[in-house]
C-alpha cells in the first residue's frame, strides 16, 4: 500500500487547475465531479459542521467548510453579565471539556486582580483538569474507532466515561457542568473514600484500554486504513498554528503543561507523549498513550493532595467586583491542544471583551480543507475525528 | 450549487425547445401536510402499542444535548431495551429529539429533516433552551420557544438532564402515545401557516419549499 | 535572559516601528501597541527574524467611546516561550486593515471572522466577504458594542413570559440594607 505523502510541492499536473487564489477551477459541468454536502448530521464528529466537497470518483478534491451551527454568541453574551455571572456559561464553549473554560476563565480574572489561590486549591484544581481530560479521551477513542466501524470500543470507553463522571458528581455536583474552579479557589474538598473509588475507577479504566489496545491498535483493518493518511508535515506547524496531539505526533514536543507551567505541574513527574509519522495510526496511539499517562498523572496527584485546608482565596463582594483595567491572555492543555482566554477589562463589573481561542479554530478549517485533498470518501469522517475537532469552540 | 440554480429561469432541452422550471416550486413540491384520522377501536390501541414500543429517533444531536444522548446507547443506561434505537435518516425514524439550543442556521435543517420524517411522528425537547431560551435567552443568534416552530409532545427539563430523566421522558412519551394524544403532526398539519409564518420570520434566506416530504 | 531578549525586541519595534505604550503583563507576556501602517511590516520581521512563529490568536476589541477598534495579534515564540500581544488601532467608521493570510494559514479564518462579527475589511483576504458564521444576517455587526442583543431577542424570537429579573446589585443591597 503506497503512502499517501501529500507535501506541498506535489505533481498538480493531473489535477484541476488551480486559480491564483487558491481555489480549483472545476467544471461541474462536465460530469466527471461529483459536489456532495456532507451536512451537520454524520458519522464524523461530535457536533455539527458541513463539509462541501468536490469528489472526482471516491477522491476528494476541494473542500470549503461551513460553520456556524452551534453559534451562541458567547463573547457578546458575556460582556451582558457580571464576572461571577459568566460562570454558568463559561462551561458550555467546549462541552466535553468545560473545565478547562473555568479554569482559564477564572485564572485571567485572578491575574487582572492580582489574586494568588491557595494550595489546596491549586491542587483540586489540577485534579479536576486531570479528570476531565480523562473522561474526554475516552470518548474521543469512542469516537475514532465508530469513524472506522469499530462500535465496540465506543461501548467499552464510554461505559468507563461514566464512572469517570460518576467521581465528578461525587466531587462537584454535576455530571458535564461542573462549575467546580471559581475565582478565588475552588467550591470544596475531595469527600470521604473518594481516593478509594477513584482508584477503583482508575483501574477499571486501565483494564479496559488493554481491551481496546489489542482490539484497535493491533487490528490489521485499522492500520491497513490509517496508516500513512492524513499526514501532516512539521513545516506545517508553525504555519497553520497546530498544537497538541496533532503536532506531539509529528515529532514536536508541544505541550502548555511543560512549556509554560501552571497550578502544580511543575511537582509531577511527566514527559510529554509524542510520536514520529504523524499520520493517523500515530496521532490515536499518542492520545491512547496520553491517556495512559493521565491516569498515571492522577494517581500522582491523589496521592499528594492535602485533605484539608483553604481552597478560597479572599476575594472582594463578587456581585460588585471591579477587577482591575488591563488585558491578558491565560492558556491551558485540554485534550485537543492550547486552550486560551484572551480577557480585556476596563475597570467595571462586567469583562470589556472575552475571545475563546479552541485549537479546533485552526485545525478543522484551514487545516482539513489542506489535508483532505485527495482522501477517500469513506475515511473522511475518520480524519475528521483524527484531528480532533470539536465545532463549539470555532464558532463558540 | 449556488442561489442562482434556484431561480426561475428557461433551459433548453438537447432539441433546442425552451422549457421554463421552477426548482423550488416543482410540481409535486407545492403540496400541504394532511392530518391523518385515527383508525377506529382495537385497531388504533392496537396501533399505537405498536408505535410507542418502537421509537426509533432521528441520531442529529443539535446542541449541547448530544453528550448526555450518548450514554443512552452504552449498556449501563440503555435505551436499546425500549425499543428505541438511533438512526441516521428521517425516512427511519419516528422520533426527534431536539437536544438543547437550537441555532437559526441548525432550525433550517432541523425543520427540513422534521418535514422528511413520515407520519406520526413525534418531538420531544431536551434541555431548559427549548423551553423559554435557558441560559441563551439574550442570544441573537437561538430561539426561545422551540413550540412556536414544531409541535412538542414532551418537554424534558435540565441542564443537562440526567440520561435517567431522558429514560422518564421517553417513558411520558409512551404513555401519551397509548393513550392516543401523540398527534403531533396533526397539529404541525392543521396549524401549518402560523408554523411557517413563525418560522420564515427568523430564517431570512429561505431557499427550501414550503413543505419538504 | 528571557526578558533581556524580549527588551531586545521591544527597543527594535520602538526605533524601527513607531510602537508606544508597551506594558508588561508578566514573565513572558508583552503588549505594544503599533501604528496601522507599520503593523503588517513589524509582524513580518518578528515572525522571520525574531522566531515569532505562531499566531495564537487574531480579535478585536471595540473601544466605543473612543471611536476605535483595537485588533489584537498575540505571536508566540515557540522556541523562548515568549508571547507579544500587539495592538493596532483603526477608526471605527472605516475600519480596514491590511491582511496578514499571506503569513499564516489560519489568518484567513480569522480575519473572515472579524468581517462579520464586527465589519472590519482585510481586502485581499480569500472568502473573506462570505458568512462565516451567520447566515442570513442583514442587521449591524453583532459583536459591536451598539447591537443591543437583549432588545433583539426579545424582539425576534418569542420569549415565554413570566420571567421576572432581579439586578443582583439592587436585590442584595435591598436584602443587607433595607434601610437605605
Amino acid at each position: 500500500m503506497s503512502k499517501k505523502l501529500f507535501s506541498l510541492n506535489q505533481d498538480r499536473s493531473l489535477f484541476p487547475p488551480n486559480r491564483p487564489d487558491g481555489t480549483i477551477d472545476v467544471d461541474l459541468s462536465s460530469h466527471k465531479y461529483l459536489k456532495i454536502w456532507h451536512g451537520p448530521q454524520h458519522p464524523g464528529i461530535t457536533g455539527n459542521m458541513s463539509l462541501e466537497l468536490t469528489l472526482l470518483g471516491d477522491e476528494v478534491m476541494d473542500c470549503e467548510t461551513h460553520v456556524g451551527y452551534l453559534h451562541r454568541g458567547f463573547e457578546k453574551l458575556m460582556e451582558r453579565r457580571k464576572y461571577i455571572q459568566c460562570f454558568p456559561i463559561v462551561c458550555r464553549v467546549a462541552v466535553p471539556e468545560p473545565d478547562f473554560n473555568e479554569y482559564c476563565f477564572a485564572s485571567a480574572m485572578e491575574e487582572l486582580a492580582g489574586i494568588e489561590i491557595p494550595e489546596a486549591a491549586k491542587w483540586l484544581r489540577t485534579l479536576v483538569l486531570e479528570m476531565a481530560r480523562l473522561q474526554s479521551y475516552l470518548m474521543w477513542i469512542g469516537g475514532q474507532g465508530s469513524a472506522f466501524g469499530m462500535g465496540i470500543v465506543g461501548q467499552w470507553t464510554n461505559y468507563c466515561r461514566d464512572l469517570v463522571l460518576d467521581r465528578f458528581e461525587e466531587l462537584t455536583g454535576g455530571r458535564i457542568y461542573h462549575m467546580f474552579i471559581i475565582p478565588g479557589g475552588v467550591r470544596g474538598l475531595l469527600p470521604d473514600g473518594f481516593r478509594e473509588r477513584m482508584e477503583e475507577t482508575l483501574q477499571t479504566v486501565e483494564r479496559f484500554m488493554k481491551d481496546v489496545h489489542s482490539t484497535m491498535f493491533n487490528n490489521a483493518v485499522f492500520k491497513k486504513r490509517s496508516v500513512g493518511m492524513g499526514v501532516i508535515d512539521p513545516s506545517w506547524i508553525n504555519r497553520f498554528g497546530i498544537v497538541g496531539p496533532n503536532a506531539r505526533a509529528a515529532g514536536v514536543p508541544l505541550d502548555v503543561r511543560k512549556d509554560y507551567p501552571y497550578l502544580k505541574y511543575p511537582e509531577l513527574d511527566f514527559e510529554p507523549v509524542t510520536g514520529r509519522d504523524s499520520d493517523i495510526y500515530t496521532r490515536a496511539d499518542v492520545r491512547r498513550r496520553d491517556l495512559l499517562l493521565t491516569v498515571d498523572l492522577i494517581r500522582q496527584i491523589m496521592a499528594k493532595t492535602p485533605d484539608s485546608g483553604e481552597i478560597r482565596a479572599k476575594t472582594p463582594n463578587v456581585l460588585h467586583w471591579k477587577v482591575p483595567a488591563g488585558e491578558t491572555y491565560s492558556r491551558a492543555e485540554c485534550t485537543r491542544g492550547e486552550f486560551g482566554y484572551y480577557m480585556v477589562s476596563d475597570g467595571s463589573e462586567y469583562p470589556r471583551r472575552v475571545n475563546v481561542r479552541g485549537p479546533s479554530y485552526t485545525h478543522a478549517v484551514a487545516l482539513l480543507e489542506k489535508m483532505i485533498i485527495n482522501v477517500n470518501l469513506a475515511d473522511v469522517a475518520g480524519l475528521m475525528v483524527s484531528l480532533h475537532t470539536y465545532p463549539p469552540e470555532i464558532e463558540r | 450549487m449556488s442561489k442562482e440554480d434556484l431561480e426561475k429561469r428557461t433551459v433548453y432541452s438537447p432539441d433546442g425547445e425552451p422549457i421554463e422550471i421552477d426548482p423550488l416550486n416543482d410540481y409535486f413540491l407545492d403540496r400541504r401536510p394532511e392530518s391523518y384520522a385515527p383508525r377506529n377501536g382495537v385497531i388504533e390501541q392496537f396501533a399505537n402499542w405498536a408505535r410507542a414500543e418502537s421509537l426509533w429517533v432521528l441520531g442529529f444531536g443539535t446542541g449541547c444535548g448530544a453528550i448526555e444522548m450518548r450514554p443512552l446507547m452504552t449498556p449501563r443506561f440503555d435505551a436499546y431495551r425500549f425499543g428505541i434505537q438511533w438512526r441516521p435518516t428521517p425516512r427511519q425514524s419516528s422520533v426527534f429529539v431536539i437536544s438543547g439550543y437550537l441555532s437559526v442556521k441548525t432550525l433550517k435543517r432541523v425543520i427540513r429533516s422534521y418535514e422528511q420524517m413520515q407520519n406520526p411522528r413525534f418531538v420531544v425537547a431536551l434541555g431548559s433552551c427549548t423551553i423559554n431560551g435557558g441560559m441563551y435567552w439574550d442570544s441573537y443568534n437561538t430561539i426561545n420557544r422551540l413550540d412556536h416552530y414544531l409541535p412538542v409532545d414532551v418537554y424534558i427539563a435540565g441542564c443537562m438532564p440526567r440520561p435517567e430523566a431522558l429514560l422518564a421522558g421517553f417513558e411520558e412519551l409512551k404513555k401519551r402515545i397509548k393513550a392516543g394524544k401523540g398527534d403531533g403532526a396533526n397539529k404541525y398539519a392543521e396549524n401549518f401557516d402560523w408554523y411557517k409564518a413563525n418560522q420564515k420570520k427568523i430564517i431570512k434566506d429561505w431557499d427550501m419549499p414550503d413543505y419538504n416530504w | 535572559m528571557n526578558q533581556m531578549t524580549m527588551e531586545y525586541t521591544i527597543n527594535q519595534l520602538k526605533q524601527l516601528n513607531g510602537a508606544q505604550d508597551h506594558r508588561y503583563q508578566r514573565e513572558g507576556l508583552d503588549f505594544i501597541t503599533l501604528p496601522k501602517a507599520y503593523a503588517v511590516e513589524a509582524i513580518t520581521r518578528l515572525r522571520d527574524h525574531e522566531g515569532f512563529a505562531h499566531l495564537v490568536l487574531l480579535t478585536a476589541v471595540d473601544w466605543l467611546e473612543q471611536g476605535q477598534f483595537q485588533l489584537t495579534y498575540l505571536l508566540n515564540n515557540p522556541v523562548k516561550k515568549q508571547d507579544l500581544g500587539i495592538r493596532v488601532l483603526i477608526p471605527r467608521e472605516t475600519p480596514v486593515m491590511d491582511s496578514i493570510h499571506l503569513l499564516w494559514g489560519q489568518a484567513a479564518t480569522y480575519q473572515r471572522e472579524l468581517h462579520e462579527m464586527f465589519g472590519i475589511d482585510f481586502p485581499g483576504s480569500p472568502r473573506v466577504d462570505q458568512p462565516f458564521i451567520l447566515e442570513g444576517w442583514d442587521e449591524m455587526p453583532p459583536y459591536r458594542r451598539d447591537f443591543d442583543t437583549k432588545k433583539y431577542a426579545e424582539e425576534t424570537y418569542f420569549p415565554r413570559p413570566g420571567r421576572s429579573s432581579n439586578d443582583p446589585t439592587e436585590y442584595m443591597k435591598h436584602q443587607l440594607y433595607p434601610d437605605e
